[in-house]
């Protein structure tokens, strides 16, 4: 066990909560617990009505369920169930965001397309003419190309996986027959497969849970940013800081929670409009703040401030400051609703799917985004006016932070040192071991780690032994939070060789002092950056993308969503650590399966460790297998 | 008076919570994820018997006038002087079943791996650290309970009072009864 405790920011949070007389996820956690020993070994299934039927892990009861489910069938038809869930929230999320554009582009909806760059190299990869063509003309083949994928029935590969996924790994997935094709016919068959009296061999159910994951992958996580980035602009690097301390007392807090830009780029766009009538109720002004994944859009895109993380999204309503919370959808906790209750925060929901009770529920949809954006920063200011002058409660803790690291800043950065060939300083360095390799951090907070700190003391570990971190979601705002994405970081925790590169380049990109060892990257769609980058250097280097010295972790599991990223990443061949341990310990053969026959599959293995160091420690020699392979 | 456990039968919902961690416990990792790695695996000492829709989780008792230690030939079990906790020592149990047969409750499981008896411990470990048993802590309903005999009469004491007073009703209705009365079984 690492010597580490409660990050101080939680502290101050939960006493804040705890004063004020509330329970916290802690509490609830804490009366839950333990936890029901089934579930977590992935050994219930609830499927039919014959059931429910539980597999008695040590021997003495059930060895199958009633219909004769053995229970790594059992472990692989809930795992299947998982990545269902995940990919279907980000399939979703891509094609609100797709409609979204489509409407934009025939004048229905109030949205422009603000990322010109960004049309012409999709134009490119997906060989749409250019020539002479007005930009949204090429945008429209574009979404003719996306909207084609959902509705295709003819069984051809889908276009987002066949143009976007590099060549090597679509060979390979060809021949486990992983490739899809219309990302929704998947999750139906996904559906099917998994309901009672059909697929029970465990190891076809693996396969289909890649399967799921692949679509994650490129339709729910490429296609999704892809198309973000042309309406909302490619992110740009910014400074931003996080923590709860960037709540104003006297300012009208206005919080956007969940995911999807569509609703959060508006709110801040009218927050600058209604401006004045902040200011004629006595704020100083209004402060748009980000927490979770929509905040990470807004700070990539904007510089917002980052307010919160996933498990902290109670804690910040506790303080009495924030106005308005809005949310749109995923990782919404119900009980946010109930904290509001207590304040006079406007608790706004504002999708049709994300109903809770004793919210306000404003609706919002593209086609009106204008009328009920500015409803909703009407209702935080009117929230401000009833809050003024009673007394708030908003720890004083915050760190500044880089973000806006997209595929396209860093490379336009690294251009600065080699114009020519802008990824020869990384691939040299790497080769040099100066960077010994990558890991993408990636997923959720969960309280269930936030004691020992989990994220921020694996982080630090593997920055000492000259790893770079590339970061998204929620993990991303605990490093924010933590100090992990300043020059102070490179200095205070970077091993020499990583310094040095992160002090030539800090000097490239014009900064006070190095770049900052841990990249933000953006939200948890923002996952495909993550992997256009790796991509793109083992393009360069002409290897595939499992054989660079990278690594995937999720070191605070928590969300359907992280385990289909996760399984994308294992697709493409790159190992993942995760704690908590998935739901599959029941079922022996899918735990081997994972955990070791999967690297002559794929070339990648799963890997449980629930504690920092060790975590951090596998990730290293992990990569240094992979550098020995190369050969450097 | 010592505590030791009470079962309030008309809690159980039959999760088997209590087996999976009594197992836990009697395992060498003491963690789920590590206890199903074990060779040999890990035995539970509470079963949860099923009576037509009824549930009941089925352990030693600890008698205070225990036939098993009378009838135990090599004194293999016996009651622990601090706790008052009747276990089996496992190096002097000789596998005769004699405590299997004369236990009225069916508290005791003849282990056929070890060819020893195996039966309710009462987790010392966990109860010397003032922990309640494994069994007791992993019950979500409130079904076990670890109590001095005196504790658990005087909250029946109570319960009757209020019931005879005030008209409350003893045991609260939970969602096994609604399930129980849906299917009209027994
Ligand atoms: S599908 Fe099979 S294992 Fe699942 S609940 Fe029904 S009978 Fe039990
Ligand atoms: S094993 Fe049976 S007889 Fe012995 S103390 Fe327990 S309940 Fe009583
Ligand atoms: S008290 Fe301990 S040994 Fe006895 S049944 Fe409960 S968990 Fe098992
Ligand atoms: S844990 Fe409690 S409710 Fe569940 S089976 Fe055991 S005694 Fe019954």
């Amino acid at each position: 066990m690492a010597d580490t405790t409660l990050p101080v920011i939680e502290g101050a949070l939960l006493k804040v909560a705890h004063d004020k007389g509330f329970a916290t996820a802690r509490d609830r956690l804490e009366v839950m617990s333990p936890q029901c020993g089934f579930g977590e070994l992935g050994t219930c299934c609830r499927i039919c009505y014959m059931g429910p039927c539980r597999i008695d892990p040590f021997g003495n009861g059930p060895k199958t369920g009633v219909c004769g489910l053995t229970p790594d069938a059992m472990v692989a038809r809930n795992l299947l169930r998982d990545t269902v869930g995940g990919t279907a929230s980000h399939v979703g999320h891509a094609r609100h965001v797709l409609l979204t554009l489509r409407d934009a582009l025939n004048g229905k909806a109030p949205y422009q397309v603000k990322g010109v760059s960004k049309v012409m190299a999709l134009a490119k990869t997906f060989g749409v003419p250019t020539e002479g063509r007005e930009v949204n003309d090429i945008c429209r083949d574009l979404v003719n190309i996306a909207l084609e994928d959902f509705g295709r029935q003819d069984e051809l590969p889908n276009n987002w996986v066949s143009k976007r996924a590099p060549a090597a790994e679509q060979a390979l997935w060809s021949d486990l027959g992983l490739m899809y094709s219309n990302p929704h016919n998947e999750i139906e068959t996904a559906m099917h497969a998994t309901s009672m009296g059909n697929d029970a061999d465990p190891v076809s159910l693996m396969l289909r849970v890649l399967k799921m994951s692949l679509i994650d992958g490129w339709t729910g996580l490429t296609l999704c940013v892809d198309l973000q980035d042309i309406l909302f602009g490619v992110p740009e690097i910014a400074v931003t800081e996080a923590a709860v301390g960037v709540l104003e007392e006297n300012s009208v807090n206005l919080a956007a929670h969940g995911h999807n830009p569509v609703l959060s780029e508006k709110i801040l766009e009218w927050a600058e409009k209604l401006e004045g009538e902040a200011l004629a109720a006595g704020a100083e002004r209004i402060n748009v703040v980000g927490v979770c994944c929509t905040g990470n859009e807004l700070s990539m895109r904007h510089g917002v401030k980052l307010a919160a993380h996933n498990s902290q999204t109670e804690l910040i309503l506790a303080t009495g400051a924030v106005d308005a919370m809005v949310v749109d959808i995923q990782c919404i906790w119900p009980q946010l609703a109930q904290v509001a209750k207590c304040f006079d925060t406007a608790f706004i929901t504002t999708d049709a799917m994300v109903r809770i009770p004793d919210a306000r529920h404003i609706p919002f949809e593209p086609h009106h985004a204008d009328e009920s954006a500015r409803q909703i920063v009407q209702a935080a200011i009117d929230a401000f006016r009833r809050r003024r002058g009673k007394p708030v409660d908003i720890p004083q803790h915050k760190s500044t932070a880089v973000a806006g690291l997209s595929v396209e800043a860093i490379i336009d950065l690294l251009s600065k040192l080699d114009a020519e060939d802008p990824l020869k300083p990384v691939i040299d360095n790497v080769a040099n071991g100066n960077i010994f390799g990558f890991v993408g951090v990636v997923g959720c907070s969960s309280i269930k780690f936030r004691d020992n700190a989990m994220t921020e003391e694996m982080v630090k570990h593997l920055l000492r032994q000259n790893v770079l971190v590339l970061t998204t979601g929620c993990t991303a705002h605990i490093c924010a939070q933590d100090g992990l994405m300043t020059s102070e970081a490179t200095y205070r925790y970077c091993g020499d060789g990583l310094k040095a590169v992160l002090v030539v380049l800090g000097k490239a990109a014009g900064l006070d002092g190095p770049l900052p060892p841990v990249w933000h990257m953006g939200a948890c769609v923002d996952n495909s950056r993550i992997v256009d980058l790796m991509v793109a250097l083992a393009e360069r280097l002409g290897v595939k993308v499992g054989q660079l010295p990278a690594v995937g972790s999720a070191p605070e599991l928590v969300q359907e969503k992280a385990v289909s990223i996760g399984g994308s990443f294992l697709a493409l061949g790159v190992s993942c650590h995760i704690a908590p341990a998935p739901r599959i310990l029941g079922g022996p053969m899918v735990t081997k399966l994972l955990t070791e026959d999967l690297q002559e599959l794929t070339g990648a293995v799963v890997r449980v460790e629930l504690e920092p160091k060790g975590a951090a420690d596998w990730m290293v020699a992990h990569i240094a297998g992979k550098r020995a392979a190369l050969g450097i | 008076m010592s505590r030791t456990i009470f079962t309030v039968v008309e809690n159980c919902v039959a999760c088997k919570s209590c087996e999976i961690a009594c197992a836990v416990e009697h395992s060498q990792s003491k963690t789920l994820a590590g206890a199903i790695l074990e060779t040999p695996p890990p035995q539970r000492r509470i079963n949860v018997e099923g009576v037509g829709a009824y549930s009941y989780p089925s352990r030693c008792q600890h008698c205070s006038d225990a036939s098993c230690i009378t009838a135990c030939p090599t004194g293999a079990m016996q009651r622990d002087c601090g706790t008052d906790a009747v276990f089996s020592d496992s190096n002097k149990c000789i596998g005769c079943w004699m405590c299997v047969v004369v236990c009225p409750f069916g508290g005791v499981t003849a282990d056929q791996s070890s060819k020893k008896a195996l039966k309710c411990d009462r987790c010392p470990e966990r109860t010397a650290r003032g922990e309640a048993p494994a069994c007791v802590a992993a019950c979500p309903t409130g079904t076990l309970l670890y109590l001095t005999p005196e504790e658990f009469a005087a909250q029946r004491r109570q319960a009757t009072a209020r019931a005879a007073v005030c008209g409350e009703q003893p045991a609260q209705t939970n969602g096994m009864d609604i399930l129980r009365s849906l299917k009209g079984a027994n």
